[in-house]
């Protein structure tokens, strides 16, 4: 098992980091070659205008949507937005789930926040499922869900912050920004 | 929302995902564009970019609210604006119109000559200036969420900002290889809180993300900078100070990302004009020396 994390720009250490804690082989994707023989792909936070730009710039679009249609892809926050189909506005996206977005939707950096979810699909630690402590970091909301993909996750106030689409998997949070590693738990789930 | 938290997680966070990134001096929503379009992880709004400071002389302060204003309205990226040293109301005022991050800057005059600002007091994260562990560290103590090694402002000289990174990683690696029992000792000399001393022991490297800056002019400048270690880069007047800023913007992006590969990093660097023209450090007397302010 080996799991790629796109490293064009953001927190693909973190997420590397997590997946070494979890006994998981992670590697550094940068270029389209370097896709062969991974079992799924992580990608991260970031800005998704400058990972996008980055992956039409070293020929990463096509590849990924190759990838994608076969193997696992999450994506956290920049990686949500680039797996959606729109998010109205132009900037390069893979558009694999049918999922519109919007960008920087809770408000600017004053406006980021942590928060608990309830997210009973999650691995259940010590016989009770814990909540989920999520960070928002200038996050995205998924505005709208249709087609193959289904809702996840919602915060309290109702707008949807995760969504699945067979092997696809998007949030708006940062799961690498946490100790907490059972969102990588269950993303690995969606590889096999 | 009300259950909203700013944690410290979530002010150092922010600066996680600029990591990997370019983040660009620009002192016109026409530049601020021109950045953004370059794959620009953020921008920070100026007045002037280092090198005409340097030049003009005279006092330096934050910036005109209209210009930050007109610049986050136009780009989606985080805008960051500088402070004076010290200024905690220019903070304020900042923080007010919404700034993703405040950059207390020794490039501007300093407003304080002995305290920096509490920056636990705000909402809004911000990064600061050092030159060596000890600086990070009180910085840091003070509740800066990301640091920048300070480099020497507008010269386009890389030299000094090899110098600080290369102090704060080395004396990383002098921390993390001494007995607990040495860190008090060692935390005295280098005067920094204790606490922040036996976390970077523990983790070998700084708790918050660690970007360089002053100096990078070129592709290879930002490469530099990345090999010897830090998260990311801040390019100045080596911009739009240079003869095709958008040419010379993306590629000090793609050099930032594949900072490893020498080969993409020569294709990067072919045809990008003149780069800005510069000024030797050590032809600079020491009293027009930026680095020094603050400490």
């Amino acid at each position: 098992m080996e799991i790629g994390v796109l490293a064009l720009q953001g927190d693909f250490a973190e997420h590397l980091s997590i997946l070494t804690q979890i006994g998981v082989k992670g590697r550094e994707i940068r270029l389209p070659e370097q896709l062969e023989g991974l079992d799924g792909l992580i990608i991260p936070g970031g800005e998704s205008t400058t990972i996008g730009k980055m992956a039409v710039d070293f020929g990463l679009i096509e590849p990924l949507q190759q990838f994608g249609l076969k193997k696992a892809i999450w994506g956290t926050c920049a990686g949500a937005i680039l797996l959606s189909k729109d998010v109205h506005g132009k900037q390069p996206l893979l558009g694999l789930m049918d999922i519109t977005v919007a960008r920087n939707a809770f408000g600017r950096q004053v406006d980021s926040f942590e928060i608990d979810l309830s997210a009973p699909f999650l691995e259940v630690q010590d016989g009770e499922a814990k909540p989920y402590r999520a960070v928002f970091i200038r996050a995205p909301i998924i505005e709208s869900v249709y087609g193959r993909a289904e809702v996840l996750l919602k915060v309290p106030h109702g707008q949807i912050v995760a969504a699945k689409q067979g092997r696809l998997l998007a949030t708006s949070f940062h799961p690498e920004l946490t100790e907490d590693d059972r969102f990588h738990s269950y993303f690995l789930e969606l590889t096999r | 929302m009300a259950q909203q938290e700013v944690s410290f997680a979530v002010k150092k966070g922010l600066a996680q995902m600029l990591k990997g990134g370019v983040i660009m001096d620009v002192v016109t929503p026409e530049h601020a564009k021109i950045a953004e379009e370059a794959g620009a992880v953020a921008v920070m709004a100026l007045e002037r970019v280092p090198a005409d400071i340097r030049a003009d002389g005279g006092v330096a302060r934050m910036s005109d609210p209209e210009l930050i204003l007109k610049i986050m309205d136009t780009v989606s990226i985080p805008v960051m604006a500088k402070c004076r040293i010290g200024h905690f109301v220019e903070a304020q005022i900042l923080e007010s119109l919404g700034v993703d991050y405040i950059d207390e800057s020794e490039v501007l005059t300093p407003a304080d000559v002995a305290h920096h600002i509490n920056k636990h007091d705000f909402k809004v994260p911000f990064v600061c200036g050092c030159r060596n562990l000890g600086e990070a560290l009180r910085r840091i103590g003070e509740g800066a969420a990301m640091i920048r090694t300070k480099g020497e402002a507008g010269t386009g000289d890389v030299v000094e900002a090899v110098r600080h990174a290369r102090s704060v990683f080395g004396e990383i690696r002098i921390l993390q290889n001494i007995p607990v029992e040495e860190l008090m000792a060692f935390a005295k000399n280098i005067g920094a809180p204790y606490e922040l001393v036996k976390e970077v022991h523990e983790l070998g490297r700084l708790p918050v993300v660690n970007f360089a800056a002053g100096g990078i002019a070129t592709p290879a400048d930002a490469a530099l900078m990345m090999q010897l270690g830090v998260d990311g880069v801040f390019v100045g007047s080596g911009i739009f100070k240079s003869g095709d800023p958008a040419k010379r913007a993306a590629a000090i992006v793609k050099a930032t990302t594949h900072y490893k590969d020498a080969k993409i990093l020569a294709e990067v660097s072919r045809n990008l004009g003149e780069p800005m023209v510069g000024r030797q450090i050590s032809n600079i007397p020491e009293q027009d020396l930026i680095a020094d302010r603050g400490w």
